[in-house]
Order: C-alpha cells, then sequence, then structure tokens
C-alpha cells in the first residue's frame, strides 16, 4: 500500500506518476483516521488544507516545476508556528493559539512542495521524555511488549512525530531536539531521527523551550530519508542570529559513502551502570558492523559526560523559565482574568501550565536567583564548555562516536512518573549533544528480549552531519531493520 | 567655592551620578524592523517580535549599535570590541517578553569622560562609567477606561542607550550642565535627538549627601527625571530631604524614588528590600557583539567635530572667549549659523550680532536656528554694510529690525529708507555750526575743560542728521570746530 513507500520511493513514484500526491495525501489521511484515534499522535488534522497542497504539487509535478519534497506529506511537531493553523505547544496556554506567521523550517518544507498533514502531539513546551505531559493527553507507541498489552509510551518530547513515522500515518515528520527530543522518541519507535548541528535549522517561528539547546530536525522511516528531510528543513536564516550561514550540503549522498578508513570513537563514560545487557550487546554488535565495513574503531573519553545530566537541568530551566515568561495572557493565548495584574498573572499560568512545566520554570527562576547564578547557571556553563572541549578533543582523533542513544526501550505510560529524575535519566546519552552543539542520529539497530525496537547513537563533528549519516547508514544497511510496530497503517484492528 | 547645602550639623556635600536613558535615532527598533516615529497611533508601529510572538527572535540593528559606537567615541570612551546582551527579567503588562535585552556585563562601551562648563567660567570633568545598549519598553495607559489599563507597544524594543556617570557631580548646577553637555554631544553626533519633553533623553539621578572627607553615604536614585530644570530640582530636594533625614537622628535607606515636579518633592517608590532580582543572564537568542577595529575607525573618522573642539577652534580661529564660543557650539546649528556669518569678516563682530540681536530676534518671533528669522548670509551683508561705512551701527540695529520684519535684504531695506550713511563733509560741517551755534553756554563749559560734554554734542549732531552721520566724520568736525 502506497503507505508503506519510503519518502525516497514516494518521491520516486509521485515523479514517475506512478500513483498521485492526492492519492498519496488521501492514503495517509484514510490511516490518520483508522490509527491515530489509537495513538493520539496528531493533535490537528488539517485534511482540507493538504488536499490543496496535494492538488498544487500534482500540477507542479505536471507542469515539471516541482519542488524536492512535491507532494511528500508529513506531520508537524506543534511547536513549529504554521501560520493559519493552530499551534499549542503541547500546552493549554496556547490552546487558542493561531500564528500570523510559518516558520522558516515549515516554510523550507513548503518551499519544496511537502504536504502538511496535521500538527504532532508533543510534552508540553517540548518539556518531557514521553509525551505524558502533552495537555492534549499522552501519546500512546505503536509498539507494544511481546505478549503485554500495556501502552507504552514513543518517548518525547517529539513524541506525536515519532509514533505518527512509525505507525505509517505521516511519511516523514518535523520535531525539534533540546536535550534528546528527537533521537530518544526514534529510538523508541523504532525509526531514524537527526538533530543536526546548533545552528543549522532556524530556530524562527519555532515555540522556544531551551534557545541555546533547541535545534529542529527530522524523523523519517530511515536514513536516507532524513537526509532528505534535513536538505529541505536546513538553511541559513538571517532571521535567526545564531543560524549558521554555511551551504547545506547533499545529505543523501553522504548515506551512499560508506565508512571505509573511518575512525570511530566508543567513549567509556557512557558505558552506565544498570545500563541493560542487550543494550550493551547492541552497542557491541554497531561497532562490529562498522569495523566489518572498514572503520576503525578506537576507544576514547569524555571525562566530562558525568556532568552532562544535571548541567542540561540547569542551563535549559533557565532559559526555559525566562523564555516561558512572555506567556501572561496579556497579548495572545489563553487567559484567565484576574482582580489586577499580579493576579492575571498568577491564575492565567497556574491554569495554562502543567505540573512538569512549572517544575522547570520554577528551577529556572531559581538557578538564575541573586545568591544561586554563581553556583549554578554560572558554574553549568563552564562545565558546559568542558563538555564541548571534550568533545573537539577527541574529533581531532576520530571522524565520529556510536553509542546507545537511550538507558532503556520504551516503558509503559505511568512508568518513571513517580520521580522526575528517573526520567531525566532518559535524556543521559543524548544531552552531551545539545549542550555541545554537535549533531547526533539516532538508528534503529535491533529489538529487546520484549520486542521493542533499540537504537544507536552516532555522534559527529559540529555542521558535519555528512559523516553522520554516512555513519548511520552503515549501520542502518548492516543491522536491516525491518521489525514494524503492532498499530499502523494496514495493520487491521487487531494490530 | 564648593557647592555645600547648610544644615544644623554644619555643611553637606552633595553627590551625584546619573544615569541617561538615551533614544537611538534609528530607522528601526533595536532587535526589530518595526519603525520608531514618535507620536504614531498606539500598536501601529509593532512586529511580531516587539510584541514576543511565540518563536519570534531578535536580531541587532547594525545601525543602532554603530549609533552606540558613535556616541562612546564622542564621549572620549572605550569601545569594547566584544560585548554581550544580557536579558533582565521581570514582569510588567508593557514588556511583552518579559524580560528586556540589556547589556549587564559587557557594555559596549566602557569608561570615558564628559568636560562641563559652569557660570562661573570654570570648567570640570565628569568621568563616564559605561554605556550600553537596551530595549525600551511599551507604555501602560491608565487613564482610558474606570477598571482596564491599555498598553501602547509603539515604544517597545526601541533602542536606548544607558550613559552611566561617575557620582563626580557635586551640585545641581553641575549636574544640569552635565545634562546639557551630554545632550549637545548626542545632537551633534546625531545618535539622539535630545528631546526631553517626547521623553526621548531621561535621566535617572543617584543622590546622596555627606561631610567633608567623609566616604560616600547611601544613595537614593530618582527616576525618571525628565528635564535639565527637574534634575537640578531633584538634586536639591532630595539632598535636602536626606540632610534632614541624618541631621533628624534617622538614617538614609537605599531606595527608589519619584521626583514630583509639582510639589517639588522626591516620594518613595519601592526600596531596597522590594528591589526586583532581574535574574540576569547572557541572552541565549543574540551572540556577542564582535566589532571590528577597523570597523570603529571608520565611524571614528566620519564622526562630526564635537562641541568642545569646535568651541577651541572658535576661540583659536576666531579669537572668541571662552565664554562666546561656548554659548555659540551648544548647538551644532547654531555654530553652522555663526561661521556663515563669520566667514571672511570680523569675527567678534559677528558673534555679537548673532548671540545679541540675532538671538533676541528668535527668542522674540519664536522661530528656530533651523528656521531662522534672518538667515546667514542677510546677516553677514548687514555686517559688510557697516564695515563699508554705507551705515553706522545704530542705523544696523534698525535696518536688522527691518529684516526681520519683512524679510527683506539689507541693502534693500537701506535704499528704500534713505539709511545710507552721510559721509559728505559739507553737511556734517554744516550740522556741526548749527549745534555749536544753537548751544553757546555748552560750547563755553565745554572750552572751560568740561571734556565730557563732548559727548553731548556727538548725539546733537546725530539726531540733526538722523542718525546717519558718520561716526568718525562726526566726531573729527566736532573736535576741529570746538577747538
Amino acid at each position: 500500500m502506497l503507505t508503506d513507500l519510503t519518502l525516497a520511493e514516494a518521491r520516486d513514484g509521485l515523479r514517475a506518476r506512478k500513483f498521485s500526491a492526492v492519492e498519496l495525501t488521501d492514503a495517509y489521511l484514510a490511516a490518520i483516521e483508522a490509527v491515530n484515534p489509537k495513538l493520539n499522535a496528531y493533535v490537528l488534522v488539517t485534511g482540507e488544507a493538504a488536499r490543496a497542497q496535494a492538488l498544487a504539487a500534482d500540477a507542479a509535478l505536471a507542469r515539471g516545476d516541482a519542488g524536492p519534497l512535491a507532494g511528500i506529506p508529513l506531520a508537524i511537531k506543534d511547536l513549529f508556528c504554521t501560520q493559519g493553523v493552530r499551534t499549542t505547544a503541547g500546552s493549554r496556554i496556547l490552546e487558542p493559539f493561531i500564528p500570523p506567521y510559518e516558520s522558516t523550517v515549515t516554510a523550507n518544507l513548503l518551499r519544496d512542495g511537502a504536504i502538511f498533514l496535521g500538527k504532532a502531539n508533543m510534552d508540553e513546551f517540548a518539556m518531557g521524555s514521553s509525551n505524558m505531559t502533552s495537555a492534549f493527553g499522552p501519546v500512546t507507541s505503536p509498539w507494544t511488549r511481546r505478549g503485554d498489552n500495556r501502552a507504552l509510551v514513543p518517548g518525547g518530547s517529539s513524541g506525536g512525530s515519532a509514533a505518527a513515522v512509525s505507525a505509517r500515518i505521516a511519511l516523514g515528520a518535523t520535531a525539534t531536539d533540546t536535550g534528546g527530543s528527537i533521537r530518544q522518541p526514534a529510538s523508541f519507535c523504532g525509526i531514524t531521527g537527526i538533530k543536526p548541528t546548533y545552528g543549522r535549522c532556524s530556530r524562527w517561528g519555532v515555540v522556544a523551550f531551551a534557545s541555546s539547546l533547541d535545534q529542529a530536525g527530522p524523523v523519517a522511516r530511515n536514513v536516507e530519508d532524513a537526509a532528505i528531510l534535513l536538505r529541505s528543513m536546513a538553511g541559513f536564516d538571517p532571521k535567526d542570529s545564531t543560524s549558521a550561514d554555511l551551504p547545506v550540503p547533499d545529505f543523501a549522498a553522504a548515506c551512499r559513502r560508506g565508512v571505509k578508513g573511518l575512525r570511530i570513537g566508543v567513549p567509556k563514560e557512557y558505558r552506565s551502570e544498570g545500563m541493560p545487557a542487550e543494550i550493551e550487546a547492541l552497542w557491541q554488535q554497531g561497532l562490529g558492523w562498522l569495523r566489518e565495513a572498514g572503520a576503525e574503531i578506537v576507544d576514547v573519553s569524555l571525562p566530562h559526560t558525568k556532568y552532562g545530566l544535571a548541567t542540561y537541568y540547569i542551563v535549559a530551566p533557565a532559559e526555559a523559565s525566562s523564555n516561558l515568561a512572555r506567556y501572561d495572557g496579556v497579548r495572545f493565548g489563553a487567559r484567565t482574568a484576574g482582580e489586577d495584574l499580579a493576579s492575571l498573572y498568577e491564575n492565567t499560568r497556574a491554569e495554562g501550565f502543567g505540573a512538569e512545566v512549572r517544575r522547570r520554570v520554577l528551577i529556572g527562576t531559581y538557578v538564575l536567583s541573586a545568591g544561586y547564578y554563581d553556583a549554578y547557571y554560572l558554574k553549568a556553563q563552564k562545565v558546559r564548555a568542558l563538555i564541548l572541549k571534550d568533545f573537539t578533543d577527541v574529533f581531532r582523533t576520530v571522524d565520529a562516536l556510536v553509542t546507545p542513544t537511550a538507558p532503556s526501550a520504551a516503558f509503559a505510560q505511568g512508568e518513571k512518573m513517580d520521580d522526575p529524575i528517573t526520567m531525566y535519566l532518559n535524556d543521559i546519552f543524548t544531552v552531551p549533544a545539545n549542550m555541545s552543539g554537535i549533531p547526533g542520529l539516532s538508528v534503529p539497530a535491533g529489538l529487546d528480549a520484549q520486542g521493542l525496537p533499540l537504537g544507536l547513537q552516532v555522534l559527529g563533528r559540529p555542521f558535519d552531519e555528512e559523516t553522520v549519516f554516512a555513519v548511520g547508514a552503515a549501520l542502518e544497511r548492516a543491522a536491516g531493520f525491518t521489525a514494524l510496530p503492532g498499530i499502523r497503517a494496514g495493520a487491521g484492528a487487531g494490530g | 567655592m564648593a557647592y555645600t547645602i547648610e544644615g544644623s550639623t554644619g555643611p553637606w556635600e552633595v553627590v551625584v551620578g546619573l544615569e541617561v536613558h538615551a533614544q537611538v535615532i534609528s530607522q528601526s527598533k533595536l532587535f526589530s524592523g518595526a519603525a520608531t516615529a514618535y507620536g504614531a497611533s498606539p500598536n501601529s508601529q509593532v512586529s511580531f517580535v516587539d510584541a514576543a510572538f511565540p518563536g519570534m527572535l531578535p536580531v541587532p540593528n547594525r545601525e543602532a549599535i554603530a549609533q552606540a559606537v558613535r556616541t562612546g567615541l564622542g564621549l572620549n570612551a572605550q569601545i569594547n570590541l566584544v560585548s554581550r546582551f544580557d536579558r533582565k527579567n521581570y514582569f510588567y503588562a508593557d514588556l511583552p517578553q518579559g524580560y528586556q535585552i540589556s547589556q549587564f556585563e559587557h557594555p559596549i562601551v566602557g569608561t570615558g569622560v564628559v568636560e562641563i562648563e559652569l557660570a562661573d567660567g570654570s570648567t570640570k570633568e565628569v568621568g563616564i562609567t559605561r554605556l550600553h545598549l537596551e530595549q525600551d519598553a511599551g507604555k501602560s495607559v491608565h487613564d482610558q477606561h474606570p477598571t482596564k489599563s491599555f498598553i501602547d507597544l509603539n515604544r517597545s524594543g526601541v533602542a536606548l542607550m544607558e550613559i552611566v556617570s561617575e557620582p563626580d557631580i557635586r551640585s545641581p548646577e553641575e549636574a544640569g550642565a552635565y545634562v546639557k553637555k551630554l545632550r549637545s554631544i548626542l545632537r551633534y553626533l546625531g545618535t539622539c535627538d535630545g528631546n526631553m519633553e517626547e521623553g526621548s533623553l531621561r535621566a535617572d539621578v543617584n543622590v546622596s549627601v555627606r561631610k567633608a572627607g567623609e566616604a560616600y553615604r547611601t544613595r537614593c536614585e530618582v527616576k525618571n527625571v525628565n528635564s535639565v530644570r527637574f534634575v537640578m530640582q531633584a538634586v536639591e530636594v532630595e539632598a535636602l530631604r536626606q540632610i534632614a533625614v541624618w541631621e533628624g537622628g534617622g538614617e538614609v535607606q537605599q531606595e527608589t524614588r519619584l521626583f514630583d515636579p509639582n510639589r517639588g518633592e522626591t516620594r518613595s517608590m519601592r526600596s531596597k528590600e522590594d528591589a526586583h532580582d532581574y535574574r540576569y543572564f547572557p541572552d541565549p537568542d543574540l551572540l556577542p557583539v564582535v566589532l571590528e577595529q577597523g570597523w570603529v575607525d571608520g565611524l571614528k573618522a566620519a564622526l562630526p567635530e564635537l562641541p568642545d573642539a569646535k568651541q577651541a577652534r572658535f576661540m583659536a580661529e576666531y579669537g572668541l572667549s571662552r565664554y562666546d564660543a561656548g554659548v555659540l557650539v551648544a548647538e551644532q546649528a547654531t555654530a553652522l549659523f555663526f561661521e556663515g556669518v563669520a566667514k571672511g569678516r570680523d569675527a567678534k563682530i559677528a558673534a555679537n550680532w548673532v548671540t545679541g540681536d540675532f538671538f533676541a530676534a528668535m527668542n522674540r518671533t519664536g522661530r528656530t536656528i533651523e528656521d531662522p528669522p534672518v538667515s546667514a548670509a542677510a546677516l553677514g551683508q548687514l555686517l559688510d554694510l557697516m564695515a563699508d561705512s554705507t551705515i553706522n551701527g545704530k542705523i544696523a540695529k534698525e535696518v536688522f529690525e527691518a529684516m526681520v520684519e519683512t524679510g527683506k535684504g539689507p541693502a534693500a531695506i537701506v535704499d528704500e529708507r534713505g539709511l545710507r550713511q552721510v559721509t559728505d563733509t559739507g553737511a556734517i560741517d554744516a550740522a556741526v555750526d548749527a549745534v555749536i551755534a544753537a548751544n553757546p553756554e555748552k560750547v563755553a563749559e565745554y572750552r572751560s575743560g568740561k571734556d565730557k560734554l563732548f559727548g553731548f554734542f556727538v548725539g546733537n549732531v546725530m539726531k540733526a542728521m538722523a542718525g546717519k552721520g558718520n561716526p568718525a566724520l562726526v566726531n573729527a568736525a566736532l573736535k576741529a570746530k570746538l577747538g
């Protein structure tokens, strides 16, 4: 069926006029209708607009001036502002918000002919690793443990995007990654996701969580699809001062490079205590595949890794506490009246923000406060510089690093909810890439004993996503990961 | 003699430092492309960035940065090639982001100096601590509705320079002179229009008092003082208040106060305990501001001649007094006008005419130096008519008034009204003879030694000649005939 095609296959099929963009879009809309009620991956489906975009794509394909993504149906994480289409960031406080502008990343995708199926669910303001913090209900993973029907989490914060791609109710999706929010859900859902180098994709029009860490990227069926999507999403944007004025390479071409002669680093600090043996085993297997493909495997040390998570949970909430100050009920979004200005703020924010967002705003406010700034924020920034230096040092001797993406497979909804720290530990392997700005990709490499996907993470030099794609594609070829989730388009009512 | 205030316990010294907020002249705001015109209808000059919509990002306006650098150069200050924008976090309805983007730890301009001139002719240097760039907030309007406040975001995001002085100021006069001098420099540079009524220049005045030789005592900050006169008043009334507190056995508490010009007093706004914790941290949306020395040098080379340099040149080149030169250079347009009049003429006479009759006519008619009652060229022509003896000084004043009234050139007025000076010695002799003949007693008194009466004869001869006699020739004829 049409929804089984990869992005590259669908693109080629559209160009060969084997099927139309309208047919492809309708197939996805039908799949959404059938599958989304089980997953809650979309918070908004824009079927009518999608069909109109599909008609335009077919016209462009007929004229021969179609863009590289003409007719490709995507899900858009609800953190990207979409003109005239409600954008909530997974929060009550933005429930009524309809942006009068289009984010640069989504505008780039539209420029290239993509079709937007709707807005993908996510953890509120991208704060979470389970998609349990969404104001619009949790997303259920399309995967279940063998012989266990409990609903699992898809990971987060881009849980809706990952679940939609995995369940084949989107051909690809935009996502964002502040501490692992692309890579961890990709790992949990058995798909590919890349957080490119900080500055590669414009942040303009993306609702901010932690500005110095936020970065947009794609989740997709496979490495090549992710490369195709990233090429369209990326690019210099003068409206974002932190955007990099660099040409965007042909990432898909890099997927075919191979790894012969590359030096792949294995950071010893990623061997965390209590990591499941099957993750350790999969990691070793991945390194073995790369060695067989001609890469040299080198042990390296990133001595400040152990401070990554702690410093992340200072820096990210600090920036968030300031970034979220604008949600005050005065100019846009939800508003709960009060007797005076202070009570307007208090009522609006108490009703508008969920518990996790409130917790992080409190943490962030605390670490920036007079008397605590030096001990927390300033110190965290110094550690951050050391984490970057660790990477700079090892990338003098290796071309990429390979690690597990997450310390576990997907967990059940409601698990790890009692203690926020347990949840935060999910980000332990992904956070260093955000703290240092380097690119990181997660590629599915195998299943655990319960039949849940596990991903491996490839980290690379700043703005060298090409090597990351090359290594990711080599792992993908060797792994031959073909497992499919129980809940997916065309899988039937039983799943 | 240093300024002191006499209290019941003896003299008190006043210590003042100023924080001046100067709105940058720029087509667009500090971090958005929205326009900055004053007086536009509410919320008509607001971009999504200024209104802090989700996902909007600030992009520094290069011209605003250039303006700050020009100002730093004009204040003889250190230009920091690397500076940084920080967020100052606080909630208010007219602060859409919930933080102001400012520069806290690393301002774009470091220490500098401004020289001020006082009424007694002395000069004094006031140190500049720093200059930094920041966003202005919007405006809350509380008088449009019984229970609601309205918010106008036109000003939100407009670029401000905060110019902080050292606590070098010791009197209301010095405080006033400092603000005036700063305004003059900013206007010369074209970096701020200095318009205090429209709020494009506002001062926060930090005041403390102490006994001679003491360390600084606790200071209070008087916020948002919006005229030179009010700055001077605020210094004085706040110093008096603090002296009364100290002498009453109390202790001045560090706090923020408001100046009420109607009542001539300052009132407590918030105490130190209520002070905001602004939670400053580097703005992660913005990269550090990194300037090239060559770019700074280019701005420096293109700076106009500034008031101090111009004053020195006017003294050296035109032989003007320090005071006259100071008056003429306070406004760039005045200096330009003066030079238009003085070029190729007697500069001292030109200065006297510009600061005397011309300024008087400007005040009287309510015109400005940009739209003067008499052009520099016309005033120059009038001076030429005196220089070549076509008219004398007394007639010149009459001609000048006619120029103001009619807008005609001086030569035309002289011709129309027959004001040409009489140099015909025959006519002068006849007038002298008539005056001598009519005043035999005065002539006798003069000849018996009352020299002072000479002026009486000059006056009567000129009167007889309707003021048009050449003064030198009249003097000579009188001297000859009176013996």
